[in-house]
């Protein structure tokens, strides 16, 4: 393959990521849920004709999906090569966590694309689906011991032969869901966004050939390894390890352990899981693809100027254990990925930590926090209020964490309370900052929330939480503190309760005018506590976002020398 | 009437100033440096250069940046927050984003300290019931404390105050009666649409805008008028429209985007002119390129933007996208071999290093001044007296060339290259995305810089001509004369269509007219005719977002008889349809927003009498080397504003005025039309 003229490169580097945003910007306009519409948990990209590797992705999309996508790419590419029967016009449906990582909720449509009667690359759009079946609606089960609690799983199967859409798999699609409206609707923005990456693809070869664009691929990768491992240079040598827990697994109230071994040598790095705990029961084990795309999402975290392919990983080597809850085999239940996935990216930013404290910021508050709130209003009609809550970020050695931010993994935001109070029967006392949640520090911790809402309707409700950080906190780097733990707490006739597994909860009975209250876990701190100014520890006070006792406890008492 | 006509838009560097003589139809400019911290210095004397006697002035529009400038600078008032209890965090903790997707760095402080956000009793529920009334004594305590604290402004701030105003309206009224001063902002007042951060965010800035804004307008005014001036004072709004002096002291947030907008507004009317109804306009400055898109005469309006991280503002706004690539963004060569441009810019100060003020890293601009298509001797705007090409030229080797084995020529094209490309990716994603073809639309540049890239724009694009109006510089001041009066509102109905009160929606439309009309009836301007618009955001149940919905409604003497259920079950159809490219089966409609616009037509002016001469000699000032590609040129160049109508010139030709480059490259022509535009576009086969 011909060496490209930077120029040339720099152009289509452009103007290949432009077909991927603009196939995000199709599937947000057209989605029917608003887990797409709005919090953008979706995502395009080009991949590899050959090996599925990430070629180009959209920057709109779920950070989350940057590294796993091209798992998805790679099990369409084995049922291809064992069917032998691949085609131009043909696209592939399926949402297997354990082939193509994350969880079930996630729909992904893959379509390969030809050029000139040649198979050129792949083409792959994802979205999170409202509800694809299963025990729970909307798919978060804490109780689910197998995949099949959690949702009807769907294998890569072809949905178009040729351009040819088959409408059976639409049907059984359709069958399986609680919202099949809204699955329809998600499914044709999906396949719109496909189309569009056709028409735009086409363009670009009419304009450039297609050798031109195919070396132009080969050198981004090729750069962004270059790029990958002049950053590891720049990092000293050595080996660092780390270790976290997540509260339990849903069904048995037992700490797993997620433990990181960090090795840096010379220009390649060495990510080793092992000392992780088995396989578990319950819905917080993960498959393999998601693993690796986890770790390519801490990475980007730490070297965020790194562009989204595979050249990035090339230097890397990501060691798993086999059997253990970060490799699980089919049929172990994947629904609550999020929380491992989390803690993963926790671990790798406290072991960074102790080589470069200043490349990382301290850790967030660690859970997703799904809370669901679901009930039958007067005239029968069920209702399900299902929502992430925000926490805390890290302190970096810039500033102080920001408060109330979204998870490391996604970039969702939250719809606000007005839309949740118009759409449910609830209301909620409070939606605020919950004072000392932040971790201490010479840059504090951002501060968690605390929200807490009533149901309204008399005919009560049921709540189902399924979140984590409630028994090990987010950890400070750099001698910063930690910040506070997760707390969920509600409301009965005899006064306010908390679950036994602390974090997750399902089926809790609220009678009209009773809340829950979730309390966020702030971000952790960077920096040693007795070094932040006594001007930001007094204004902190005075603020009200760290108590008098609090400041004097984890600061000493000299701020109270300072006006604010 | 007649009499003179003035636009003056207050630029960063420029207070531009725009005159039109009403009864001859002439029209002058002045260019004078804008004064800071103070603008009204420029601007009064900007006004003064053309303009003896100030009585013979009808109108002095305004497009300005001090509101925006107040909100990027962090230099509004001390404002204070009176909010429904358990919500005072709000604003602080937004809608749960983040600064940026990848790092996890930066934090957030809002325009409003946590010390002055008080809550007091009070609660509505979102389907407009009131669960506890607001207590008043509470909200006159909190009121105190805040005057007490040093607030000069005050925000309102209930939840669901859309659904149901009653408790904030009761809470204003003992605020005002307290307050010392006009600075009270009320969320139902300010936006009475549904999500609270939204609305918060909207009317808190406006608190915190409010005593800076209208401190200002109210110095400039005064001084206008101690000078003789007894003309109405009007103000430019983000939406393009003007508002009287008075509207904008009240309602200062609408200015966020108005120097903008205006330009936009100008390059829309000269396109329209010169028979031009689908244009993309192309603003490029130091540090960006601001695009904007026209179709069939329409400006493309956005429901809000956030003017920094955090800090939200809405109310409909011209839509300009901004990409990071202006001739001071810095070029650079990443450790993986790839020649970058931007985001990190030189600005205008220290500028690009043939400036010779202090930055050694190669600018977009640089790239030109070494392809010699900017005349070093004659450096636009005046300040300076010539421009360092080797300095340029040895950035340029040093940054660029030598990491990538290029010439100094190739990695100054190469830099255009890569410029002009994700120039032409920002027209393209515009357009694009609001599924229109750029192929049918004319370019227009305007600011500075905009017009040396023309010819690259519409290769890269594939458009098939470029625009570039007489006066490219002072588009802005230009548009402030041109734009209506024009007043936006917004109602939540929250409502499916099954169960809309169509009286209920028809008095929302009816208060909507009265208010809109009663403003355009206290102004003093003339209007050719007034124009009503109304608007519904509807989707089906359980989507997300929705669809803008014109609705035709009928009115007899300013009274609207409202639509029907069917009327606007067949409208959301029709638009749906044209949205989504299908309707979905059973799908239950609903509505969410009632909008109206209520507008006055200015009468316009007839943009010939800028035309210059159709007679004159056509000849170049010079004859200059010029690079395009891989060899250079002898260019001729000319006096751009001295060409007569019908001019024709192939190129490569260079066309200078004092405030900005025209190049026509090699197998462009260039040609001077009726209004003294330039039209480019490719050559003609002979």
């Amino acid at each position: 393959m011909s060496e490209i003229d930077p120029i040339t490169l720099s152009v289509l580097a452009g103007r290949m990521e432009q077909i991927a945003d603009e196939m995000d910007a199709t599937l947000f306009r057209a989605a029917f849920n608003p887990i797409i519409a709005e919090a953008h948990d979706a995502s395009h990209g080009l991949y590899s004709a050959t090996t599925g590797d990430t070629l180009v992705q959209g920057k709109s999309g779920l950070p989350i999906f940057v590294g796993v996508m091209s798992f998805a790419v790679k099990a369409v590419i084995e049922k291809a090569a064992s069917d032998g029967d691949l085609e131009d016009g043909d696209i592939y449906i399926f949402n297997d966590a354990h082939i193509g990582g994350t969880h079930l909720s996630d729909m992904r449509l893959v379509r390969p694309y030809f050029r000139n009667g040649k198979l050129f690359c792949f083409l792959a759009s994802v979205g999170h689906w409202h509800d694809v079946g299963g025990a729970v609606p909307g798919n978060y089960n804490p109780a689910a011991t197998e995949v099949f609690q959690e949702a009807f799983v769907m294998p890569p199967v072809k949905l178009a032969r040729k351009g040819a859409v088959n409408q059976d798999i639409i049907d059984i699609l359709l069958r399986n869901t609680r919202l099949p409206q809204s699955a329809m609707g998600d499914l044709n923005g999906q396949l719109g966004a496909l189309d569009l990456g056709v028409r735009r693809m086409d363009e670009l070869l009419d304009e450039y050939e297609a050798e031109t664009v195919s070396a132009a691929l080969e050198s981004l990768s090729n750069r962004a390894e270059v790029l990958m491992r002049s950053e590891l240079q720049d990092l000293p040598d050595g080996r660092w390890e780390a270790e976290d827990f997540l509260d339990n697994d849903g069904i048995i109230d037992a700490p797993l352990r997620i433990n990181l071994a960090l090795e840096i040598k010379g220009d390649r790095m060495v990510l080793d899981f092992t000392g992780s705990s088995q396989q578990c029961a319950g819905p917080v084990n993960i498959a393999l693809p998601t693993t690796v795309a986890t770790a390519y999402v801490a990475i980007k975290h730490v070297f965020p100027s790194l562009p989204a392919n595979a050249g990035v990983m090339r230097p890397i080597e990501v060691i798993v254990p086999e059997d253990s809850l970060l490799s699980a085999d089919f049929p172990a239940p994947t629904g609550g990925y999020t929380e491992t996935i989390l803690r993963m990216i926790d671990v790798v930013f406290s072991a960074f930590a102790k080589a470069a404290p200043d490349r990382v910021v301290a850790n967030a508050y660690g859970t997703i926090n799904a809370l669901s709130i679901a009930g039958k209003r007067s005239n029968g009609q069920p209702w399900v209020m299902f929502s992430f809550y925000g926490g805390g970020h890290g302190g970096s050695v810039e500033s102080d964490g920001l408060n109330h931010g979204n998870a490391p993994i996604s970039t969702a935001t939250i719809p606000p309370l007005e839309i949740l109070e118009a759409a449910y029967p609830v209301m909620f006392r409070k939606w605020a900052l919950r004072p000392d949640s932040a971790g201490a520090g010479a840059h504090r911790g951002g501060l968690g929330a605390v929200y807490e809402i009533e149901v309204l309707e008399e005919n009560g409700a049921e709540a189902f939480l399924f979140g984590e950080r409630g028994k090990f906190p987010p950890k400070g780097i750099a001698q910063g503190g930690n910040g506070a733990m997760n707390v969920f707490t509600y409301e009965q006739d005899d006064g306010w309760k908390a679950p036994p597994l602390v974090s997750k909860t399902r089926g809790i009975k609220l009678k009209q005018g009773q809340a829950v209250r979730l309390e966020t876990p702030g971000g952790g701190g960077y920096g040693a506590a007795n070094s932040r100014s006594s001007e930001a520890i007094a204004r902190d006070v005075a603020r009200g976002l760290v108590s008098d006792e609090r400041a004097d406890q984890v600061y000493g008492t000299a701020w109270r020398e300072v006006t604010p | 009437m007649t009499g003179r006509m003035i636009g003056v838009d207050v630029g960063g560097t420029f207070t531009d100033v725009f005159v039109l003589n009403e009864a001859d139809g002439s029209a002058t400019v002045a260019k004078v440096p804008t004064t800071r911290p103070d603008q009204s210095g420029g601007f009064l004397d900007g006004i003064g250069r053309e303009v003896d006697d100030l009585s013979e002035i009808s109108v002095v529009v305004h497009g300005t940046t001090a509101g925006t400038n107040a909100l990027l600078e962090r230099k509004g008032a001390r404002t204070g927050v009176i909010c429904t209890e358990g919500l005072r965090d709000v604003l602080e903790m937004r809608r749960r984003d983040r600064p940026r997707t990848w790092g996890l760095r930066g934090d957030f402080e809002p325009v409003v300290d946590r010390r002055d956000r008080l809550e007091v009793p009070e609660r509505t529920l979102a389907d407009g019931s009131i669960r506890t009334q607001v207590d008043l004594d509470s909200v006159r305590r909190a009121a105190k404390q805040l005057l007490k604290q040093g607030c000069e402004a005050v925000a309102i701030l209930f939840a669901n105050a859309y659904a149901n105003p009653e408790n904030e309206v009761a809470a204003v009224a003992a605020v005002r009666e307290i307050w010392p001063n006009p600075h009270v902002s009320a969320s139902s007042e300010i936006l009475p649409e549904i999500r609270e951060f939204e609305r918060f965010s909207t009317t808190a800035l406006n608190a915190y805008l409010q005593p800076e804004v209208s401190g200002y307008l109210t110095r400039l005014e005064n001084a206008l008028q101690s000078d003789g001036f007894d003309g109405e004072f009007m103000i430019v709004q983000s939406n393009g429209g003007v508002m009287g002096v008075n509207t904008a002291s009240r309602l200062p947030v609408r200015t966020a985007l108005s120097g903008p907008a205006a330009g936009v507004i100008a390059a829309g009317y000269i396109a329209q002119s010169a028979g031009f109804d689908n244009v993309i306009t192309g603003d490029m400055g130091g540090t960006s390129f601001d695009v904007s898109l026209i179709s069939k005469g329409q400006t493309m309006l956005s429901a809000q933007t956030s003017i920094d991280f955090g800090m939200v503002v809405r109310n409909p706004m011209i839509e300009i996208t901004t990409i990071g690539a202006g001739g001071g963004s810095i070029a650079w060569v990443d450790k993986g071999g790839l020649l970058n441009i931007g985001p990190e810019s030189a600005g205008s100060n220290p500028g690009p290093v043939a400036y010779g003020m202090g930055n050694d890293r190669p600018t977009v601009t640089d790239a030109n001044v070494v392809l010699g298509r900017i005349d070093p001797e004659n450096p636009i705007g005046g300040k300076l007296e010539r421009l360092d090409v080797e300095a340029a030229g040895n950035a340029i080797d040093a940054h660029v060339g030598e990491l990538l084995g290029l010439s100094r020529l190739e990695a100054a094209e190469a830099i255009l290259r890569v410029a002009n490309s994700r120039m032409a990716g920002a027209i393209r994603l515009v357009s694009i995305e609001r599924g229109f073809d750029p192929k049918r639309f004319v370019f227009m540049p305007f600011g500075g810089g905009g017009a040396l890239h023309a010819g690259a724009m519409l290769a890269e694009v594939g458009i098939s001509r470029a625009i570039v109006p007489r006066f490219p510089g002072v588009t802005s001041a230009l548009g402030c004369v041109i734009a209506d009066m024009r007043q936006d509102f917004v109602q939540t109905v929250n409502t499916l269509v099954t169960q809309l009160d169509e009286a209920a929606l028809g008095a929302f439309m009816q208060e909507h007219v009265d208010q809109g009309m009663a403003l355009l009836g206290a102004s003093r301007t003339s209007f050719e005719r007034h124009e009503i618009s109304f608007e519904l955001d509807m989707a089906y149940l359980g989507q997300t977002h929705t669809v803008p919905v014109p609705l035709t409604v009928t009115q007899t003497n300013g009274t609207v008889t409202a639509p029907s259920k069917a009327d606007i079950e067949q409208a959301f159809d029709t638009a749906y349809h044209a949205t989504y490219g299908r309707l979905l089966n059973n799908g239950v409609r609903r509505i969410m927003n009632l909008r109206s616009a209520v507008t006055g037509k200015r009468p316009k002016f007839d943009l010939t009498s800028l035309a210059p001469e159709t007679e004159g000699v056509v000849a170049p000032s010079a004859i200059r080397k010029v690079h395009f590609g891989h060899a250079w040129y002898d260019t001729a160049i000319y006096d751009r504003l001295s060409l007569p109508v019908g001019t024709a010139i192939k190129g490569p030709a260079i066309l200078t005025q004092p405030d900005t480059t025209v190049l026509i490259e090699p197998d462009f022509q260039g040609r001077v039309d009726a209004f003294g535009n330039t039209i480019i576009e490719p050559q003609k086969e002979d």
